[in-house]
């Protein structure tokens, strides 16, 4: 009995590694201390009624950046792990198969579960305030979103202490990905990870793009809407059709895997190279998807640090929405070397051109944004500025790849990895550290302190140069991706090593940021008036952080920037317009059911995994009785009375 | 929403009096009448070996074209929306993207010299 015990445990845990050991010591750990806290002081009650079960945007936004920036350390250790080994490639530090394995999580963490759910976080957080709403338009299926998310990344982060890693890169491709070449669970964690979150991900997009299209406050055309919410709705409509096709490319893999099927495989008249043709349907998009609201956050903080209205606000919004039709017609130039010939490639590098133009665009409108404007240096402007030259970099040479024969030396090279990450963490990372510090006060009432946000930038901004201008010439010296050792007659050692001191100051950068945070949380000083940068859109108009009804009375918006025309003809003189008298306002409940359908979603999920029908039969059992309980339930909403308005508002104002 | 007149909540749908319904009982019969016919048809061809080859093939891609057309209007209610019609919008963009993907591959893979 204890030696069948002793047997199953040493292939259900992961052995034999010490960094493992040390992680399972440090996940109880946390585990154990995040019980004794809450038992201690008492607090689970106020977690289930006051976070897990809320369907308040604001807190759901919360939740998906706390999560984010968790994902994001680990993802960030993943990435450093992956800098020793490649600075000192003798010293055995990761052993190839544990090599395979990080870069594969550290790609898949960094863009599903920390880009998508830190995107998503401020999608939440900002979009209802910005357009006048009170909350989304599906409140309870946000909830839903985020749990389904959290579920599905924790079971995809659970594989590297239980079952085994997935190691066959970040978009699994067969026949790596194949049962014949991956039998062990790793490959299912993946799967299953990713489809229950993308199912998460899907519904977020329908949310906002209902929410932006049909609950903007009254006046506010769409060619008045802040350019935030603009690249929001274009993000979105590339996620509602993209994402499918990520759903569907992973069904066929597992059906490959777990019915016998042959539609990847090298037999029974399967063909891999369908797969990569799939995955990059969605995974081409899916960049635009986390990048556009980069884009969104920088016009923002461009004005408003510049005093200055947006220049050229058509020619954006034509940008954008036009980079987000043409992101679905570049795919193949993923596989330039798959072998299509000369007429495919020529069609996809020339699309793959034509959208950079649209992208150019922008970075001269930003610039002409800027242009005599009375720029302040505040963190979120020091972003955008570090921004613009690593976007436009990158941008270059993503045209240099687009180049077809040219990217045949290219393809799979260092010269790709630096390609993408320098628009990667130069676009979407500095891009979501921006709004975070611009968006910071409205969360949580307070700013972040300069002078570690500073420390901060400058360390990710020249660690980010270090690490990854090596890379372009390592590319170029023929060092290919996802390679754990070299020899040292290769002569990649010095720029290795560069790009490793790099990539750790990034690290230190992160770090500050942590301390940052938390310094900010005891120190700083609370911003009583709810619109401590001197805004221009309607977030800013209302105390901060926001109440849980958003806008007691529903502003009129009838122009762009429309809080700061109102400023401009308060301080001219003009009273503000008479507010209508205060009614009650319309709210959702909150509601256990997301997160307790999300965890039996986790439970299916697991279930297949390890093919334990015993234990994937009742999780899916489960969903359904909680889709049962959710369409009978009829006591959804309720109102909140006039007169605790008013309370909470002279609360709020009071202090004023 | 009680003071939000372009928005609801799509929990608490009750209470619209703006809300109108949706087709008639009429319209409903025919749309249901419609789409059996449309699946009869293909289904007995096919299984009774009326038609073979390309014209089995044109039997089953036009009733199920038909079909598609018969759901929109009956069930999904597509011809009673009001402007802008945003779903009338999407429907375009997916058919777009569906063609690119069915087409993009084929192109893709026809001319895939691994493949063959």
């Amino acid at each position: 009995m204890f030696e069948k015990i002793k047997e199953f445990a040493s292939e259900f845990f992961v052995t034999g590694d010490p960094l493992i050991y040390g992680a399972d010591v440090g996940i109880a750990l946390t585990l154990i201390s995040i019980v004794v806290v809450l038992t201690y002081f008492k607090r689970w009650g106020w977690l289930w009624r006051e976070w897990l079960t809320s369907v308040d945007h604001k807190k759901i936004g919360i939740m998906y950046i706390i999560a984010s920036l968790l994902m994001l350390f680990r993802g960030g250790v993943d990435a450093l792990l992956m800098r020793t080994q490649l600075a000192m490639p003798d010293m055995q530090f990761l052993e190839p198969e544990h090599y395979n394995q990080i870069f594969t999580t550290h790609g898949v963490i960094m863009i599903l579960f920390m880009a998508m759910p830190l995107m998503f976080g401020l999608f939440n957080i900002v979009i209802p305030l910005q357009i006048g709403a009170r909350d989304v338009a599906y409140p309870f299926l946000n909830s839903l979103s985020f749990w389904l998310f959290f579920w599905g990344a924790m079971l995809f982060n659970m594989s590297f202490v239980i079952g085994g890693s997935p190691n066959a890169g970040w978009l699994a491709y067969p026949p790596l990905s194949e049962l014949s070449h991956s039998p062990g669970v790793g490959q299912d964690f993946y799967i299953w990870g990713i489809q229950i979150s993308g199912i998460g991900s899907l519904m977020t997009g329908i949310n906002f793009i209902v929410t932006i299209l049909k609950m903007r406050a009254p006046g506010m055309k769409l060619m008045k809407m802040p350019m935030f919410t603009w690249s929001t709705l274009s993000s979105c409509i590339t996620i509602i059709f993209a994402f499918p096709i990520l759903t569907v490319t992973l069904a066929l893999l597992f059906l490959d895997r777990y019915l016998g099927a042959h539609f990847f495989t090298l037999d029974g008249g399967g063909n891999p190279m369908m797969y990569i043709n799939l995955i990059w349907m969605w995974g081409h998009p899916e960049v635009y998807i986390v990048v556009l609201p980069a884009f969104g956050i920088f016009s923002e903080i461009v004005s408003t640090f510049s005093r200055k209205k947006l220049f050229g606000y058509k020619s954006m919004v034509f940008a954008l929405m036009s980079i987000s039709f043409f992101s679905f017609f570049t795919w193949a130039h993923h596989f330039f070397t798959m072998g299509s010939g000369a007429n495919v490639n020529a069609f996809f590098a020339i699309t793959t051109m034509i959208i950079a133009i649209p992208t150019g665009v922008k970075v001269f409108n930003w610039l002409f944004t800027m242009f005599r404007g009375r720029i302040s240096y505040k963190s979120p402007m020091l972003w955008t500025m570090g921004f613009i030259p690593c976007f436009v970099v990158g941008g270059m040479t993503g045209v240099l790849l687009s180049v077809a024969p040219a990217d045949f030396q290219f393809h799979n090279s260092y010269f790709l990895i630096a390609h993408f990450h320098q628009v990667l963490i130069g676009g979407v990372a500095f891009g979501y550290f921006a709004g975070l510090y611009y968006w910071w006060p409205k969360m949580f009432g307070f700013k972040l302190n300069e002078k570690l946000g500073k420390w901060a930038f400058w360390l990710w901004n020249i660690g980010f140069y270090v690490c990854f201008m090596p890379q372009y010439f390592l590319g170029l010296d023929g060092m290919t991706r996802r390679v754990s050792s070299y020899g040292w007659d290769m002569g990649w050692g010095p720029l290795n090593l560069v790009s490793t001191i790099g990539g750790f100051l990034m690290g230190i950068g992160f770090l500050f940021q942590v301390w940052q945070i938390a310094h900010s949380i005891k120190f700083m000083e609370r911003d009583t008036t709810g619109d401590p940068w001197n805004g221009r859109t309607l977030e800013w108009s209302i105390p901060s952080p926001a109440p849980v009804y958003n806008f007691a009375t529903l502003p009129q918006a009838t122009e762009q920037d429309a809080w700061w025309e109102e400023k401009q003809r308060r301080e001219q003189g003009q009273k503000p317009a008479a507010q209508p008298p205060l009614e009650p306002i319309h709210m959702p409940r909150n509601s256990g059911i997301p997160f307790i359908k999300s965890f039996c979603w986790f439970v299916a999920g697991f279930g297949f995994v390890f093919d334990w029908l015993w234990i994937a039969i009742p999780g899916l059992a489960g969903v359904a009785i909680c889709m049962l309980i959710r369409s009978f339930t009829y006591n959804t909403d309720y109102y909140i009375p006039v007169d605790e308005i008013k309370r909470t508002e002279a609360a709020l104002r009071g202090s004023v | 929403m009680a003071q939000q007149p372009n928005g609801s909540h799509g929990a608490g749908g009750h209470g619209h009096s703006s809300h109108k319904g949706h087709g008639s009982f009429k319209s409903y019969l025919i749309g249901f009448l419609l789409s059996i016919v449309l699946t009869i048809i293909p289904l007995v061809a096919i299984l009774k070996d009326l038609v073979e080859g390309t014209a089995a093939l044109v039997v089953l891609l036009v009733t199920a074209v038909l079909q598609f057309i018969v759901q929109l209007l009956f069930f999904m209610h597509l011809n009673e929306e009001d402007k802008p019609r945003y779903n009338l919008m999407t429907l375009i963009f997916g058919l777009v993207i569906v063609l690119t993907i069915v087409a993009g591959s084929i192109w893709i893979m026809t001319n895939n010299a691994v493949a063959h």
